[in-house]
């Protein structure tokens, strides 16, 4: 079984069974073994924890801006208290603190953590490499513009963008606006058009 | 009780102390405007270290305005930078601060 | 150093390239990596803090800091918090990470 993997940095670890053992692979080894012999976690515990991870996407996200754009007195509780709204759609947050930032006509909102990686995983999973890196961390809060462009976004001139820098106990969805011509789709259709990326406020919903 | 409100001015101090900080360099120093009490946690910087980090205290959404973050900023005015910034980092700005 | 009174991880503002958007999926070993964070975390074990995480990884170094993968910088973080809290030891640790790579080779 081999993978494609779409990167360029040679310091991304294989997939485990693809080239010899990298030291920090061992490391990982070493200690999940010696924690799971002392009794701290079970193997059980490991996967459980790992399949609950691969559960959550974008599409959970999704379905919660999708909500959002068809139920105003949704809207408004998402907007006043967005861990409580992802939970009333059976969405488990665990200890998330949600701020959902709306877009509005003139507005942009954009997310980062320039300290680290602070992301909604509860809600969208894990994130993207790029949200991590140092160019994105570095840029968007001083070019958030250029930035944007380089995913090919234009936000127009007469526009205001918010950059919300995640550096402490909260983390933030970007709330996009509905796109034209979507009077007639329901909630399923609508969720469809809502990226990872528009939740996130690199990109804008797709067009119906 | 949390000492600023919504609305109110607010300058992020101005030191550079190593250890775990979560308030990012670029706010050192500057003036924005309390947009939200987000409530009341834990501080990082001691709980970094295996502490308690009680009491809890406030931790703000505090929004800076680009012009006031980089003087080189080429977008229009009322563009924004909105960063979570714990209360003893915040001293209340003069209407008319620097 | 150019600035010490930067933490090499406080980049917000600095100059950079252009973003790479390419993306890769995660690897078996770092969803484990994650996972083990996940656990010692939660309430049932409370043995490392997701700051004692961060600051771990902060304190790699910029060297360190800028040529470990995400989760490379991750097991490196949890593994000195177990060292620091007497979790694990280095002993154990030495022997079984020799264990692992030597079972690795004999399976090449």
């Amino acid at each position: 079984m081999s993978h494609v993997h779409d990167h360029d940095h040679d310091h991304t670890p294989p997939a485990d069974q693809d080239g010899p053992l990298s030291y920090y692979q061992a490391m990982e080894g070493a200690v999940r073994a010696l924690l799971i012999e002392k009794g701290i976690v079970t193997a059980d515990e490991v996967r459980a924890a790992i399949e609950a991870m691969d559960a959550r996407s974008p599409a959970l996200g999704a379905k919660v801006v999708a909500r959002a754009w068809s139920d105003r007195a949704y809207k408004a509780r998402l907007l006043a208290n967005g861990t409580a709204a992802c939970e009333e759609l059976g969405i488990d947050m665990g200890p998330t603190r949600l701020v959902v930032v709306e877009n509005q006509e003139k507005l942009h909102n954009v997310i980062v953590c320039t300290l680290c990686s602070c992301y909604p995983r509860m809600l969208l999973g894990l994130p993207p490499d790029w949200y991590k890196a140092r160019a994105y961390r570095s840029r968007v809060v001083r070019e958030p513009r250029a930035v944007l462009r380089e995913f090919g976004t234009e936000i127009p001139d007469g526009w205001q963008i918010r950059v919300h820098d995640s550096t402490a106990d909260m983390r933030y969805m970007v709330l996009p606006r509905r796109p034209e011509g979507t009077d007639g789709l329901d909630e399923a259709a609508l969720a469809d058009l809502v990226t990872r990326d528009c939740m996130v406020g690199v990109a804008l919903p797709k067009a119906p | 009780m949390a000492r600023f409100s919504p609305g109110d001015p607010v300058q992020v101090q101005d030191i550079r102390p190593p250890g775990h900080i979560r308030t990012p360099l670029y706010v050192r120093g500057k003036t924005g405007t309390i947009e939200r009490i987000c409530g009341l946690f834990a501080n990082p910087e001691e709980l970094a270290f295996g502490r308690d980090g009680l009491p809890l205290r406030p931790l703000y959404r505090v929004q800076f305005e680009q012009a006031e973050l980089w003087p080189d900023y080429d977008g229009p005015a009322g563009d924004a930078v909105e960063v979570e910034i714990f209360e003893h980092w915040l001293e209340p700005a003069g209407r008319n601060a620097p | 150093m150019s600035d010490p009174g930067r933490a090499h991880h406080d980049m917000g503002g600095l100059p950079a390239g252009p973003v790479e958007s390419s993306e890769h999926d995660y690897a078996l070993w770092e969803k484990r990596v994650d996972a083990l964070l996940v656990l010692l975390s939660d309430k049932k074990r409370g043995l490392i803090r997701v700051d004692e995480l961060r600051r771990g990884i902060e304190q790699l170094g910029a060297k360190a800091y800028d040529e470990m993968s995400y989760y490379e910088r991750w097991i490196a973080s949890i593994t000195s918090n177990l060292l620091e809290k007497g979790v694990i030891t280095s002993d154990e640790l030495g022997h079984k990470m020799a264990e692992i790579e030597a079972r690795a080779r004999e399976a090449s």
